[in-house]
């Protein structure tokens, strides 16, 4: 992938999440944010990749797997408190005596 | 191209579409738990994808299994195990905490790839050969460590484990900051001229700006804050994409950059604030009370909870505006008991949500879901405000700036031209306070002084509780 290639998909990405995220009510603005939030723990993908390629370099393995346990509680921390908050809201009249 | 190639860009694709319908569908309420779980399928997918596209090619070692898995179980645990305990009223914290680590990754990420460059070296893995590697790299760790003590200091803030202190507020962070900026800058230049051991300072430097960027900033603009050090998180898994070359991260960072970004926009217009002023003018309150402590209180009728609940009682419709003293008090649950005994005794009852009611938009919507309230019954201000004059009686649990007629009244109000909610318009209004302080913005409500507001002093759980007991002595509620 050349870097003109890489510095395209930036900017359409970019112009992806203002579109996509351009008519969230207020309501659900917390909730987004946690789940936007998880979502930028994809860099765990940059941390596995580390991991695979460090060939037996135990520093770079050992930083490698603390970049993982970081990103990875981001991502599954932000995906469950999401989740608590949104099924408070998607709690509907019937479920309730 | 060879199969594993194809078979991940086929996943990378589909990972992306996946996060983008999540995104999406977290804008409306029907479907935004079936857009999270999307999300966190895509995220699972990616990884599965990345893993077989190596299986299939390099191979991975034993060795690198054994950190993949210590890593992943250590940071899953403690995310989920936080995610499950932590209770609705701390959700800003909580969030910044998850933000922060995020960051903490993609900086580590860069770190490892800039001090390891040998090493990780293969194919198109050779770092510091080229400008652009180590452009990304430096990004990445200046942004990621921004991110990482800008979210910590952030909670620790909202937390209450740190005040402001008192030189933050002089023109001297100012001086401080800008000698971090330029430092980093240096560092940054250094790196580049392919000086590697620049990169400690390099973290050093961006370490400290993220603290005294974020440490002068007021607690009612932390929301803005930890907004915008969200996006910044995105945009650290954006780097760090470069750096790796990958380019579902890049994608993924930059929609979470763009997404923070815009929610940051949204509280500021919610708050009246502009982001710069947010960023540079320190706290609020300490700049108001000097500029405008305008005037004491002259007509203040404070009455008790049994008046309250007997004009509760001869209402047709009452309007709650809960604000973030509610919360603290987590008298949320309380607030339902009592509204439940009014909507039996045939009283209409509504929410009035301003849009920066709580510590972040929407986060109001979640406490009160929390304890049980309907949904339909929660209005946004702009629906809710025609409603006032109609109604007999308004309640404020904890809400102060955001009920403050100054911001349509007073040119010279600092609060001027932010959008309230017109609860004067109604017949009665009580408001619950503990005490005659002044909000978030330190500045005089000149509701308070109105002839139909009055005050009920106390804390909003046992105010409410004894508003419970007096609705039952009328016999509210018991059909």
């Amino acid at each position: 992938m050349s870097f003109i290639s890489l510095l395209w998909v930036l900017l359409l990405g970019s112009l992806l999440g203002l579109e996509l995220i351009g008519k969230v009510p207020p309501t659900l603005h917390t909730p987004l944010m946690s789940g936007a939030n998880a979502i930028s723990g994809i860099t765990m993908l940059a941390a596995l990749t580390l991991i695979v390629k460090a060939e037996g370099n135990i520093p770079l393995l050992i930083i490698g797997s603390v970049s993982l346990g970081f990103a990875l509680f981001n991502v599954v921390g932000g995906f469950f408190v999401t989740d608590r908050m949104l099924a408070m809201f998607s709690r509907k009249p019937s479920n309730k005596k | 191209m060879n199969l594993p190639v194809i078979i991940k860009f086929v996943i990378d694709l589909l990972a992306v579409l996946l996060l983008a319908l999540g995104i999406k569908g977290l804008s409306k309420v029907k479907s935004a738990r079936d857009a999270n779980r999307l999300a966190a399928f895509a995220m699972s997918l990616s990884v599965v994808g990345l893993l077989s596209y190596y299986l299939g090619t390099s191979g991975i070692a034993i060795q690198s299994w054994i950190w993949i898995i210590i890593g992943s179980i250590i940071g899953s645990l403690f995310g989920a195990i936080l995610a499950k305990k932590v209770p609705m009223t701390s959700m800003p914290e909580t969030v910044a905490l998850f933000n922060g680590c995020g960051g903490m990754s993609s900086l580590l990420v860069a770190l490892g790839v800039a001090i390891f460059p040998i090493s990780a070296g293969q194919g198109n893995f050779d770092f510091f050969k080229s400008l652009i590697n180590e452009v990304s790299i430096s990004v990445s760790i200046f942004v990621g460590a921004i991110t990482f003590t800008g979210s910590i200091v952030a909670m620790a803030k909202l937390q209450g484990w740190l005040s402001t202190p008192g030189w933050t507020q002089s023109k001297v962070r100012h001086f401080v900051n800008i000698v971090f900026a330029v430092a980093s800058l240096i560092a940054f230049f250094d790196l580049i001229n392919g000086n590697t051991s620049s990169i400690w300072l390099l973290v050093i430097v961006s370490s400290l700006l993220g603290i005294g960027v974020t440490l002068p900033i007021g607690g009612a603009d932390m929301p803005v804050v930890i907004s915008l050090l969200n996006s910044y998180s995105g945009i650290a898994a954006a780097a760090a994409g470069f750096v790796v070359d990958s380019q579902l991260l890049i994608v993924a960072g930059a929609m979470v950059g763009a997404a923070g970004l815009i929610l940051t926009q949204v509280m500021c217009k919610g708050m009246n604030r502009s982001l710069v002023s947010v960023l540079f003018g320190g706290s609020l309150s300490a700049q108001s009370t000097a500029s405008s402590g305008s005037g004491e209180y002259t007509n203040i009728t404070s009455c008790s909870v049994e008046e309250c609940a007997l004009t509760l009682e001869a209402a047709n419709k009452v309007i709650i505006v809960p604000g973030y003293g509610l919360a603290v008090a987590q008298a949320q649950h309380t607030l339902r008991e009592v509204t439940k005994k009014l909507e039996q005794n045939g009283i209409e009852v509504v929410y009035a949500i301003h849009p920066v009611a709580g510590r972040m938009p929407g986060h109001m919507n979640v406490l009160l879901a929390e304890a049980d309230v309907p949904y339909e019954q929660l209005k946004e201000m702009d629906v809710v405000n025609p409603d006032f004059p109609a109604t007999d009686v308004v309640l404020v649990l904890g809400a102060n700036d955001v009920v403050n007629p100054q911001a349509k009244n007073d040119s010279s109000s600092p609060l001027y031209g932010m959008p309230v909610l017109d609860v004067q318009e109604a017949r009665t209004v009580f408001v619950i306070k503990r005490g005659m302080s002044a909000g978030y913005s330190g500045i005089k409500n000149d509701l308070f002084d109105l002839p139909n507001t009055s005050m009920v002093f106390g804390d909003a759980k046992k105010v409410l509780n004894d508003l419970i007991g007096e609705l039952k002595d009328l016999g509210v509620g018991e059909k």
